[in-house]
């Protein structure tokens, strides 16, 4: 187990360590949810009057969105990393030295997470600067990150399964948009609950993303339900779990095709 | 003891028997070639031997460990350095070597020798900070190889080291690999399809054809078991079937091929040879280019033991 950690923690210093060194990659990262943050927030100020979002402010409504949003497509798209990989031969020269296997997908969870919890943080910081607020304080913070990341490594852990079954880019390319675009129309991302229609509220109950919106926009309005919080925090957990055990099936099913 | 054992090894790949019972011991100390066309199965049994793939049949072992039923024994006992670099190219030489050092188990200050011995060793010092997608084929190449004895495996595996290299970038190679067989006591199993690269390197080889090792031994045994002389002859366009069966019925011919616009021959006599063979040709209406006598090389022992020409092989192994 030890040896686990200390694995995943190499080859996670490793990607972060290529992440950093492309500075293109880092502000890609952060215009996207920055334009999402300033001018959809501004495009849709005044829907709150059709009432249902617990509060005035689209900006307060949205800004956790914006997280989550972010977490989630950073999670989708992390499978790509893999794909490279495998075609450059770096995932067989690590299988033949004595690599722990599960380490490999860890670190690519746990890379998608960390990217997560740092994206979160720098969105959350700007979204404060221009006029948002998380109504729970410290607490509340706390939760949107928990929510972002866990949303990220059990997307992260889906999207290098599927880079594993796939191994094209084209592919996966088409599958994450094909998972990515619905998944986020499913969830109360972009609007409040009660305006979504019957049948899209109801599938939104079984929607990892959702469920992240949820835990991360209750303690960002006022009157939190923390219970509800932890719940869709520990769902959240179990996703990641489910994911996990995906993506070493995966990598299971790949090293038997060799 | 052997540094690798393979016993029956087969593989299949959906209709493809890529490997139909291998089976060569290499002793330690030694570096063996396994040379074969495109196709034949080298890389297969290389796969296997570095636990990457699992036989449908057969034992194998390297470093006395068995790569089926202790696949972790064996993994820290052995290098690779696969066909397809692997090589992380985000990265810098030094990083790459680093993170190969720690999955292999090696720390702190023993790493950082090891990581620094290597880069001296492989003449990568002065780029080992620099990111590695800047470096030019023959250094990647070298990388590769000093990624693969990061742990001080006590054997190395290269399928095909010089593929794909320019022939000053090979030749510097091959100095590298015969100064490393000498200095580290490694035992080496390299893959080949160059004729030349199995005769200057490897101190054994076995000739890997259609998943089978059809004969083994030294590059000097298998040529002196040849008798006679080796002819070949570059023909005008176009004759090359009519040529293979007029040369075929000559009594002095013991063998033949034809590859392209060349004909292979091994005569019992050269020089008593080539005016019977030039004559038939002419009385066939075959045009004749060139013509050219030596001793017997690999080329006439794979055709020896095949009945085909190497190259012809070898690009029809290529097109699959």
């Amino acid at each position: 187990m030890s040896e686990m950690l200390a694995h995943s923690w190499f080859m996670l210093v490793r990607q972060a360590r290529n992440l950093l060194r492309e500075p293109v990659w880092i502000a890609l990262l952060l215009i996207q949810p920055m334009i999402w943050l300033v001018l959809y927030s501004q495009l849709f100020t005044r829907i709150t009057d059709l009432g249902g979002f617990g509060t005035d402010s689209y900006l307060d409504f949205f800004l956790p969105g914006v997280v989550v949003m972010t977490a989630f497509f950073a999670g989708t798209w992390s499978g790509l990393a893999t794909i490279t990989d495998l075609d450059r031969g770096v995932v067989e020269r690590f299988l033949a030295t004595p690599a722990r296997r599960s380490a490999l997908v860890f670190s690519q969870m746990m890379r998608a997470a960390m990217q997560a919890g740092i994206q979160g943080l720098i969105v959350l910081v700007v979204g404060l600067a221009i006029g948002a607020r998380i109504d729970a304080g410290v607490g509340g913070w706390l939760a949107v990150l928990a929510a972002a990341m866990l949303v990220a490594g059990g997307f992260a852990g889906v999207s290098h399964g599927l880079a594993l079954l796939t191994r094209k880019e084209a592919t996966m390319i088409a599958v994450a948009n094909f998972i990515g675009l619905p998944l986020m129309f499913l969830s109360a991302i972009l609007i409040a609950r009660p305006l979504m229609p019957g049948w899209m509220q109801a599938a939104a109950r079984f929607n990892p993303v959702d469920w992240a919106v949820r835990a991360a926009r209750g303690p960002a309005l006022p009157d939190t339900e923390w219970g509800a919080v932890l719940l869709h925090l520990g769902l959240l957990a179990l996703f990641v779990l489910a994911a996990g055990a995906f993506a070493t099936a995966a990598f299971r099913a790949y090293t038997r095709t060799l | 003891m052997d540094a690798i054992a393979a016993e029956g090894l087969e593989k299949r790949y959906g209709e493809v028997q890529a490997l139909a019972g291998v089976s060569f011991t290499v002793r330690e100390g030694e570096v063996f070639g396994l040379l074969g066309p495109n196709g034949a199965g080298k890389s297969t049994t290389t796969r296997i031997l570095v636990t990457l793939t699992k036989p449908d049949a057969g034992r194998a072992w390297v470093a006395g460990r068995d790569v089926v039923r202790e696949p972790r024994a064996a993994r820290r006992a052995l290098g690779y350095v696969a066909q397809a670099s692997g090589v992380d190219r985000e990265a810098t030489g030094r990083e790459n070597l680093t993170l190969q050092g720690r999955v292999q188990g090696l720390r702190g200050r023993e790493l950082r020798a090891r990581v620094d011995e290597l880069l001296e060793l492989f003449g990568l010092a002065e780029a080992a900070d620099r990111v590695v997608r800047g470096y030019s084929g023959g250094m990647k190449r070298r990388l590769d190889v000093a990624l693969g004895l990061v742990h001080r495996p006590q054997v190395l595996f290269l399928d095909e080291p010089t593929t794909g290299l320019d022939p000053e970038a090979r030749a510097a190679m091959w100095e590298e690999l015969e100064r490393l067989a000498r200095r580290e006591q490694l035992t080496i199993l390299l893959t080949t399809h160059y004729l030349e690269e199995a005769d200057r390197l490897a101190d054994r080889l076995a000739i890997v054809s259609r998943g089978r090792v059809v004969v083994a031994g030294t590059p000097e045994e298998l040529k002196r078991g040849l008798r006679g002389d080796a002819v070949r002859v570059e023909l005008e366009d176009g004759a090359g079937g009519d040529a293979h069966a007029i040369v075929s019925r000559l009594g002095a011919v013991l063998e033949a091929a034809v590859d392209g616009r060349h004909l292979h021959a091994r005569v019992e006599d050269g020089a008593a040879s080539i005016p019977r063979i030039l004559s038939a040709l002419e009385g066939g209406g075959v045009g004749v280019a060139t013509v050219t006598l030596a001793r017997p090389s690999l080329d006439d022992v794979y055709l020896h033991y095949t009945g085909r020409a190497f190259h012809a092989d070898d690009e029809q192994g290529e097109g699959r």
